[in-house]
């Protein structure tokens, strides 16, 4: 999915001491913000709006498109039943740690109720001038401009990073499409570029990947196969061998995951991939109508 | 370019179970595991040999090397077990000293079979992997014949279905129901312990049919440690250098590289790209050092461990907030260096959340500028390490 400005959000976690902070910059952005769930304040308002003791009771009330979760990470696998039922769409899940297992099982309680799970340990979607929602400085101008790139990232850091190039060098984003920095996510890197490749207004998409396990290769299969220019940068090209970089999901094993390997995957498939990251606006250059203006 | 300073072996950085926990788990869940018992001295391994008789001598390290290395000895009578023994205690395999040994009785092997149940993200789900052709790498049966080796994703659920089991691997000569019966405890196994790879090879059957698990590789998913406290002292120590472990007390993650670039970023995706710059613009990162997430707030303890590290002679700091607010851990570093007065060279840049306030401070503070972009403060970094 793309946030769009319609989007009705309801914010797990509102009350705490992030989800009050990037949930005000959210309602300040234009982020359809609609609610919030704390059990333990239901009825009370927080940033003007109802806090509900669960999705379920919320959807008494109101309709909402996207649970957004400030979760803790022993809480999410319920609180994943409860959006479900509630009839979320989709889930943002911005945590970190959670038991892989029980991402495990989000997953597949989201699979039988046709929820999309994006994350966890994402830093959350930006549609800019339209919405965004998690944890991404979407308010920040220097970061963000509305434009025709999608931008998809395992990490918020390195994704902020790409983002500033792009305006720097005079491109917006469409989207900044954040999947989460965990080995097992609900969206891979595979399903978000298909998602970007739907979407209108995305002309071309940059994928900020990392080392270890396969999913911009499995995502550099479809790249192939489609008529949006594709370019990537991957970070990990010096880091040792087996050990985890911060992110669960950037461990090289053997050959399996390393900057090499997976470089060259891609480039096969007709992915250019940047050095650093201020060489990525020079790689989408050559497609002149995608500039701004 | 070689950037650690020790062979890094893939099991050596995480939540790993030695063979001898593995088992534990195993036979507390009712499969059949080789009668042994674990010594720490020679007088225990000869202890252990009165009452085992002969056996294999299997040093308890962490890794999937010991056969080659000679961690892993069959001794017949109790002087070879104790010299056996005093040769492998002390000794050195992928990095892991060996301070245990394990001796198990010799097992009545017809045929090995690979059986492991682990984590699998593409299909974001378990998946099992099973041949009957066990007893070597993965690898190498793989290459020798593919089709040997079965991979197929199991439904997620409390336990395994048996229809399951039988259409997946049932019509294989070898499988019995006692085969059957040891791969569903495994993945109850697998599933109450929050494993992330439950890997038994071989899995023996022997002549009367019983099945055995001659080994156990066992890694736990490190999210879960929290509710696995049964597996309290049983995970392995990793392999860390002093700084290391210092910074794993004060919930930092760091790891220590052959460079000079002292490297501070915040998030896991942006401190490998600044290792990467200095790397591309000619230089050598000394460190991963990260110090975002939940870690923000930690700037001031990151900044002292980077310090102690003796062949750190420039510093780049690179704030890219998103979650984690660069004037928060602008403020951290600030105070620590006008404290602790380093005389090293330090180059900032800071963009995203909280970067008007953080830059204002390194700049009163500091009377520092700190550079737009990335790339031009990677660059002098680069110059002043020389």
């Amino acid at each position: 999915m793309i946030l769009r400005k319609q989007h009705r959000v309801l914010i797990f976690g509102i009350t705490g001491k992030q989800g009050t902070f990037w949930g005000a910059e959210m309602i300040k952005y234009g982020t359809n913000v609609v609610g919030g769930v704390n059990p333990r304040k239901a009825g009370q308002d927080h940033l003007g709006l109802p806090v509900y003791a669960s999705a379920s009771h919320a959807a008494r009330d109101l309709d909402f498109h996207t649970a957004l979760f400030f979760v803790p990470p022993a809480a999410c696998k319920q609180a994943t039943r409860d959006a479900c039922e509630a009839g979320a769409k989709v889930i943002i899940c911005l945590t970190e740690h959670i038991p892989v297992q029980d991402v495990m099982e989000m997953i597949t309680i989201a699979r039988l109720n046709g929820t999309q799970i994006i994350g966890p340990n994402t830093a959350g979607m930006v549609t800019p001038g339209e919405a965004f929602a998690g944890i991404m400085p979407g308010f920040n101008n220097k970061v963000f401009k509305e434009g025709s790139i999608g931008v998809i990232s395992r990490s918020g850091s390195l994704g902020t990073l790409v983002c500033l190039n792009l305006v720097q060098s005079g491109f917006g984003q469409s989207t900044f499409y954040g999947i989460g920095g965990d080995p097992i996510i609900g969206t891979d890197t595979r399903e978000a570029l298909k998602h970007l490749y739907e979407d209108e207004k995305t002309k071309a998409i940059v994928i900020c990947g990392e080392i270890g396990g396969m999913a911009e290769e499995e995502a550099s299969e479809f790249a192939r196969t489609i008529d949006k220019p594709v370019v990537a940068f991957i970070a990990g090209k010096s880091s040792p061998e087996g050990k985890k970089m911060g992110h669960a999901g950037a461990i090289v094993s053997g050959n399996s995951g390393s900057y090499k390997a997976k470089r060259s995957y891609l480039e096969k498939n007709g992915i250019q991939v940047a050095d650093i990251p201020s060489q990525v606006p020079g790689l989408l250059k050559s497609n002149d109508e995608l500039r701004l203006q | 370019m070689a950037l650690s300073g020790k062979p890094s072996e893939l099991d050596s950085k995480m939540a790993n179970l030695c063979e001898f926990s593995g088992k534990k788990l195993l036979a507390s869940a009712g499969i059949k595991v080789p009668k042994g018992k674990l010594a720490t001295t020679v007088d225990e391994v000869a202890t252990a040999f009165r009452e085992i008789g002969p056996c294999v001598l299997k040093a308890q390290v962490p890794t999937g090397k010991r056969g080659k290395s000679g961690g892993i000895r069959k001794a017949d009578s109790l002087e070879e077990a104790t010299n056996l023994a005093g040769s492998m205690f002390g000794m050195d395999i992928a990095s892991h000293e060996v301070k245990q040994i394990l001796l198990e009785e010799v097992a009545d092997i017809a045929t090995e079979c690979y059986v492991a149940i682990m984590n699998d993200t593409r299909t974001k789900g378990p998946m099992l992997v099973f041949s009957t052709m066990g007893g070597m790498d993965v690898e190498e049966i793989s290459q020798q014949d593919p089709s040997q080796m079965i991979f197929k994703p199991i439904p997620f659920g409390d336990s395994i279905s048996r229809e399951f089991l039988k259409e997946t691997i049932g019509h294989l000569p070898l499988v019995s129901d006692k085969m059957l019966d040891t791969i569903q405890l495994l993945y109850q196994v697998y599933r109450s312990n929050d494993a992330e790879l439950l890997e038994i090879n071989p899995l023996v059957i022997t002549s009367d049919g019983d099945i055995i698990a001659l080994d156990c590789k066992f890694i736990l998913d490190d999210s879960s440690i929290y509710r696995q406290e049964q597996l309290e002292g049983e995970i392995a120590p990793e392999i860390q250098t002093e700084l290391e472990m210092r910074a794993s007390r004060s919930g930092l993650k760091y790891i220590e590289l052959e460079g000079n670039v002292g490297v501070i970023a915040n998030g896991a995706g942006l401190t490998m790209t600044s290792m990467d710059a200095i790397t591309y613009f000619g230089g050598k990162p000394a460190n991963f050092l990260e110090i975002g997430g939940e870690a923000y707030t930690k700037s001031r303890e990151a900044l002292e461990i980077l310090l102690q590290n003796p062949n750190v002679k420039s510093i780049l700091v690179n704030f890219c907030g998103a979650f984690a607010r660069t004037d928060v851990m602008t403020e951290g570093i600030v105070k620590a260096w006008k404290e602790l007065e380093p005389d090293i060279p330090v180059f900032f840049s800071i963009n995203g959340t909280g970067y008007l306030e953080a830059i204002a401070m390194v700049r009163e503070e500091l009377n520092l500028e700190p550079y737009d972009l990335m790339d031009d403060a990677v660059i002098k970094a680069v110059e002043a390490a020389g």
